[in-house]
């Protein structure tokens, strides 16, 4: 009987290497295993064995019944595992596909711009003031000392409306309303970004209206070295801080002294290059101290309180920053163009 | 402002600095060289020839066979195609080896089987700009006068030998606009010494006041008038140098006398004019202001009419001038004058401007003048330019100027204190460095005890007034890059944005997350399109521009929405059919007519949208926008700003599509607020503008920064569970499913968490002129678990309500 069962697990052995799926291993299963297998009928001639050799077959028959049965335990993680692997070879994609993407939409390169100005110098204790694109003739030009008739007005054609009222040339009567509002407190640090108007044929360089940033610094004791220094830490937090500056003396009625601001040419490194016709620089801002006249005017006496103030264009820092040839292009929105600025 | 190098150098030493070394250091002082110009334009061997023989070409009509000496042993056999070319006449060669502008390289040639050794050069072969050449020398071979050297090369003889440094001149330093003033400059910069031209007039026994006399009528418009008479004038070419610096300086030379008063005008800044003294009523001038339609023929042969403030030179009987704009035909200098009357004032700087802009006529000598002449200059440049008459003219100088003097030129001094220099600049300067400074810029000064000095501004410097003034000054010479850099000193201020700027930041952030893209436009626009869409504020008047430079940006707008359908239609052109784009900006509104008070600027948000609402994928069905899409922007919008209370209107305004467009509103519990429209574009200008299907929204942000909030009040989750019911019922096809949502909202009340449309349905399934509406409802008590009764009961009364009010049929 020994030999039967032995022969027993053989053949079922045997047999089990060619059953390679779920069906057939059941039916394995029961033939085998099963009320009706040929392990049972042994088993059940078991009665018919003396005394002495029952446990010793029992033991037998149990050893065999227990290796068909891990057989088929591992039979059957085998199976699974290549039923599986078959479901998800049959599950693949195509991932060459496009995906579907959310559409996002991008600001503005010009507010943009503005925004990045804004933050550096409300970073250094600044706010931000607005005022109105149509003026009056006195904020505009007088209250900046630029009397009727004064030959400097030839620096910035106008766009009257009537003989009082005009398109703002620029945003310094936003610091003239500013410092008329603070009636004579100090200190007065802002900014002023807005839409300003010049009539100008517009061209590549030219636009009949254009963005500007000023600032302006009221206090005791400022003086010209704080400008420098100002410009200096926002220079270098807008575009690097390897980035140096250089002023140059100029002429603005509202400040005295006043100078253009240059920093090196971010393309080269300060050698030379194109885009800043070999000098190494880039006019970037005019600024000065602010002029006594303007102080006087606007309610801060010259002797007690000095100021700086500081002016650039928007659309010539975008240009620069990235690499733009045509100012026209921040007004035609071309979806093509604006699409490019949808980076962060 | 032009500046030869070569004639700067007669008024201070430039020794060591080359004309570009000078440009860099002008403009890091602030006189800004825009370019520096080479006059020789790469010339080389061409020298003054002189001809010796000239026959017609045996082969050739046109052309002549010519002998020249050019200095050399063996002359030169040219052949020459100009009409004007001469025996004994002295010319330009370039000999055979020359180059000529533009690399144009001479070299032997053979014309019609004769051998030519070099060329006969004309004035524009030779790079001259022909603008300025005299007009006799425009034509033909440039001519040289009888006295030049054979041999001698040409650039030396016409000053092409030269540089022009061209000065970039702010308004405030009209002192450059000669060569004297930027002598100063140089002369501050490089620390050196000016010299002066010769001005000492020797006299003939002609007493000038027998002969000629002055009467000024307007002293507040002209404050210093001079004049000097000058007999027996030869008229003829003014020498060849001179008329070299005139050219090089972008003007004309005539003839010697009206060279010499341009001459002296460069040099001095102060413009002069001669007149033929005899076409002058007995020698007289008067200086008054027109009368009204005035008339009076100018240089340039146009008769002009005059307005009444327009200063005038007379002679008492006539005009003869517009002071410091432009003499007048009838005393100008010509071939036959014989005595000059020469003037040289000072006119006031607006009078000379108004004059000029009123007549649109802008020459050398109004352009100064508006400026501010420099008033120690009127007596020094009569003097040159007499001094210059008599060499160059052979003019008899008459004993004598006859001139009435008005306004004396105050002296200015001003005070400066060391301690103010430092605590301006920032600087560390000793009174030695800052006197150092005014030493080199030739301003005298005074010291009044150890700090302080008071400083005599010499007059050519008009512009400086003020203290702060010399402090610039300081700084420049002294170099602005010395200035320190340094961290204000004082309170520190925390920064900020506004809630407005905040909002909106949010708005655009907001948006362009959605995918909508952020434009800008021009605030001008053309009246037809305000007239095409008013928008909100149609009943408003039109700010419009005075001179605009074109019909098409004559007008500020009232309405973001015309720039915008311009920018969809723009896309749409270029193959770009989707677009989902928004503008924040101003419109500008009055009441008025003319404007007598600012317009009011509104800050409004508009949003375009048209195309399809998906990007294009090859699983999506393509669908194009709709008001909802819009409607969606609008909500998520004003969800985000903290905004409660929206409500949509049926409205039709005036542009839009009057079965889709709503009022956007907002219940504050009292009162409605409007804030703007939203809606389809009205067909009509869909069509005008050749556009799809188009949805618009536009609103005013003076509202919607006030109500917004950025205030979070976070609401504990709830504890108990939801219920959830659906509905679904046929009603008639125009009923608006917000009144049955308003209904739900009002029987159900407090218990109702949400309620939510999940189908609309039309069709075969449910009779015509109805439709079918599924709604989803869930009720939920906030502090116990709902019974299912409760629910059924609140539910049903729900049911019935919808059923009586909307004529409702309740599906099953
Ligand atoms: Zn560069």
């Amino acid at each position: 009987m020994k030999e039967q069962l032995e022969a027993l697990k053989l053949e079922a052995l045997k047999e089990l290497e060619s059953v390679n799926d779920s069906k057939t291993l059941n039916d394995f299963r029961v033939k085998y295993l099963g009320k009706k297998g040929p392990l049972t009928e042994i088993l059940r001639g078991m009665g018919k064995l003396s005394n002495e050799e029952r446990p010793v077959i029992g033991q037998v028959a149990n050893e065999v019944r227990s290796a068909i049965g891990n057989a088929i335990q591992s039979k059957q993680d085998e199976i699974s595992r290549k039923e599986l692997e078959n479901r998800l070879k049959e599950e693949t994609i195509d991932i060459t596909l496009p995906g579907r993407k959310p559409t996002q939409g991008a600001i503005h390169p010009l507010n943009k711009v503005i925004q990045d100005i804004e933050d550096i110098f409300v970073g250094m204790g600044y706010t931000v003031e607005e005022g109105p694109e149509v003026e009056k003739d006195y904020y505009n030009f007088e209250a900046l000392n630029l009397p009727k008739d004064h030959p400097a007005r030839d620096m910035q054609d106008t766009f009257y409306i009537t003989e009082e009222f005009l398109m703002r040339t620029h945003t310094s009567p936003v610091q003239i309303r500013t410092m008329e509002a603070k009636k004579g407190e100090v200190p007065i640090k802002i900014i002023c970004p807005g839409r300003v108007y010049r009539r100008d044929d517009d061209d590549a360089t030219h636009s009949h209206a254009f963005t500007q940033i000023e600032g302006l610094v009221i206090d005791k004791n400022v003086r010209m070295s704080d400008l420098k220094g100002t410009l200096l830490q926002f220079v270098q937090e807008m575009y690097g801080k390897d980035t140096q500056i250089r002023l140059r003396p100029s002429f603005f009625p509202f400040t005295e002294p006043s100078a253009e601001v240059d920093i090196t040419c971010a393309n080269c490194k300060g050698d030379g290059c194109r885009i800043c016709k070999q000098t190494g620089w880039i006019e970037i801002l005019g600024s000065g101290m602010v002029h006594p006249r303007v102080l006087e005017m606007a309610g801060y006496d010259p002797n007690e309180y000095s100021g700086f103030a500081f002016g650039m264009g928007v659309e010539r820092i975008a240009m620069l920053k990235y690499g733009i040839d045509d100012i026209r292009h921040f007004f035609t929105n071309d979806l093509r163009f604006l699409n490019q600025f949808v980076r962060i | 402002m032009r500046v030869s190098y070569g004639w700067l150098s007669e008024y201070v030493d430039v020794t060591g600095y080359s004309a570009s070394d000078l440009a860099e250091k002008l403009t890091r002082s602030g006189v800004e060289v825009d370019i520096v110009e080479k006059l020789n334009q790469g010339i080389t061997n061409v020298v003054v020839g002189y001809v010796k023989t000239c026959e017609k070409h045996p082969n050739a009509d046109k052309l002549s066979l010519c002998t020249v000496d050019v200095g050399k042993e063996e002359d030169l056999q040219i052949i020459c195609g100009a009409k004007n070319i001469a025996a004994g006449q002295k010319v330009p060669v370039a000999v055979p080896g020359a180059v000529l502008p533009g690399n144009f390289k001479i070299k032997k040639a053979k014309l019609r089987g004769v051998e030519s050794y070099g060329m006969i050069c004309s004035a524009k072969e030779l790079g001259m700009n022909d603008r300025l050449l005299p007009k006799e020398i425009q034509e033909g071979i440039l001519v040289l006068p009888d006295d030049t050297n054979v041999g001698d090369d040409i650039l030396e003889v016409l000053g092409l030998n030269d540089e022009v440094l061209e000065l970039e001149l702010t308004p405030n330093r009209s002192d450059c606009l000669s060569m004297i003033g930027t002598a100063y400059e140089i002369a501050a910069i490089l620390g050196r010494e000016v010299k002066l031209p010769l001005a000492e007039v020797s006299s003939s026994s002609t007493i000038a006041a027998d002969k000629i006399s002055v009467k000024n009528l307007s002293p507040e418009n002209c404050h210093h008038y001079s004049a000097r008479y000058i007999e027996e004038v030869s008229i003829q070419p003014s020498p060849l140098w001179m008329q070299n610096r005139l050219m090089a300086a972008g003007i004309r030379p005539i003839n010697n006398i009206v060279d010499i008063t341009n001459y002296v005008m460069l040099e001095y800044g102060q413009p002069l004019h001669a007149f033929d003294a005899d076409q002058l009523n007995e020698g007289h001038i008067e200086v008054r202001l027109a009368e009204k339609d005035e008339k009076m023929t100018t240089l340039d042969e146009v008769e002009r009419t005059l307005e009444e403030s327009m200063l005038l030179i007379t002679d008492g009987t006539k005009p003869v001038a517009i002071a410091g704009v432009m003499g007048g035909a009838n005393s100008e200098v010509q071939a036959e004058t014989i005595n000059i009357l020469l003037e040289s004032a000072k006119f006031s700087g607006s009078s000379v401007r108004i004059t000029s802009k009123k007549l649109g006529l802008r020459s050398e000598s109004s352009l100064r003048f508006e400026k501010e002449v420099n008033p120690e200059n009127v007596t020094a440049a009569l003097n040159r330019a007499a001094v210059l008459l008599s060499q160059y003219a052979n003019g008899k100088v008459a004993d004598g100027i006859v001139e009435e003097l008005s306004v004396q030129n105050p002296a200015t001094n001003i005070e400066i204190s060391l301690r103010k220099v430092n605590d301006y600049l920032g600087t560390d300067l000793s009174k030695e460095d800052v006197k150092h400074v005014f030493d080199r810029l030739h301003f005298s000064y005074t010291e009044t005890d150890e700090s302080n000095v008071v400083v005599h501004v010499p007059s050519r410097r008009g512009d400086i007034t003020r203290d702060v003034d010399l402090i610039e000054e300081v700084a420049r010479i002294h170099g602005y890059d010395h200035i320190p850099t340094s961290l204000m000193v004082g309170v520190t201020t925390p920064g900020s944005l506004t809630k407005e700027q905040k909002i909106r930041r949010a708005i655009r952030r907001i948006l362009t997350d959605e995918g909508l893209h952020e434009v800008i436009n021009y605030s001008f626009t053309h009246p037809s399109q305000i007239k095409l869409f008013p928008g909100m504020y149609a009943e408003s008047k039109h700010v419009k521009l005075a001179l605009p430079m074109s019909e098409e940006r004559s007008t500020l707008r009232t309405s973001l929405i015309p720039h915008l359908l311009d920018v969809a239609a723009y896309n749409n052109n270029r193959n770009q059919a989707d677009v989902r784009i928004f503008e924040t900006g101003r419109v500008f509104l009055t009441e008025e007519e003319t404007l007598s008070r600012l317009p009011e600027e509104k800050e409004l948000l508009s949003i375009l949208l048209t195309g399809k609402r998906e990007t294009a994928h090859w699983s999506v069905q393509e669908n194009k926008v709709d008001f909802y899409d819009l409607k969606g922007h609008v909500e998520t919008l004003f969800e985000y700003l903290g905004i409660i209370g929206l409500e949509f209107v049926s409205a039709s305004p005036n542009g839009f599509h009057p079965g889709r467009t709503a009022s956007i509103q907002i219940n504050t519990g009292e009162q409605n607020i409007e804030l703007g429209w939203i809606g389809q574009l009205h067909p009509s200008i869909q069509q005008e503008k050749d556009l799809e299907e188009v949805y618009i929204l536009e609103i005013a942000l003076e509202e919607v920064y006030k109500l917004s909030s950025f205030d979070i009040e976070y609401v504990s989750l709830p504890k108990y569970p939801a219920i959830g019911r659906d509905i679904a019922i046929v009603v008639g096809q125009t009923l608006q499913i917000g009144e049955i949502v308003n209904s739900i909202k009002e029987t159900a009340k407090e218990l109702l968490e949400s309620v939510s449309v999940f189908d609309i349905y039309t069709g075969e399934k449910v009779s015509s002129g109805k439709k079918s509406v599924a709604l989803s409802l869930t009720y939920r008590h906030n502090e116990r678990t709902l019974t299912d009764e409760e629910v059924t009961e609140l539910h049903s009364k729900v049911v019935e309500e919808i059923e009586k009010s909307f004529n409702a049929e309740l599906r099953k």
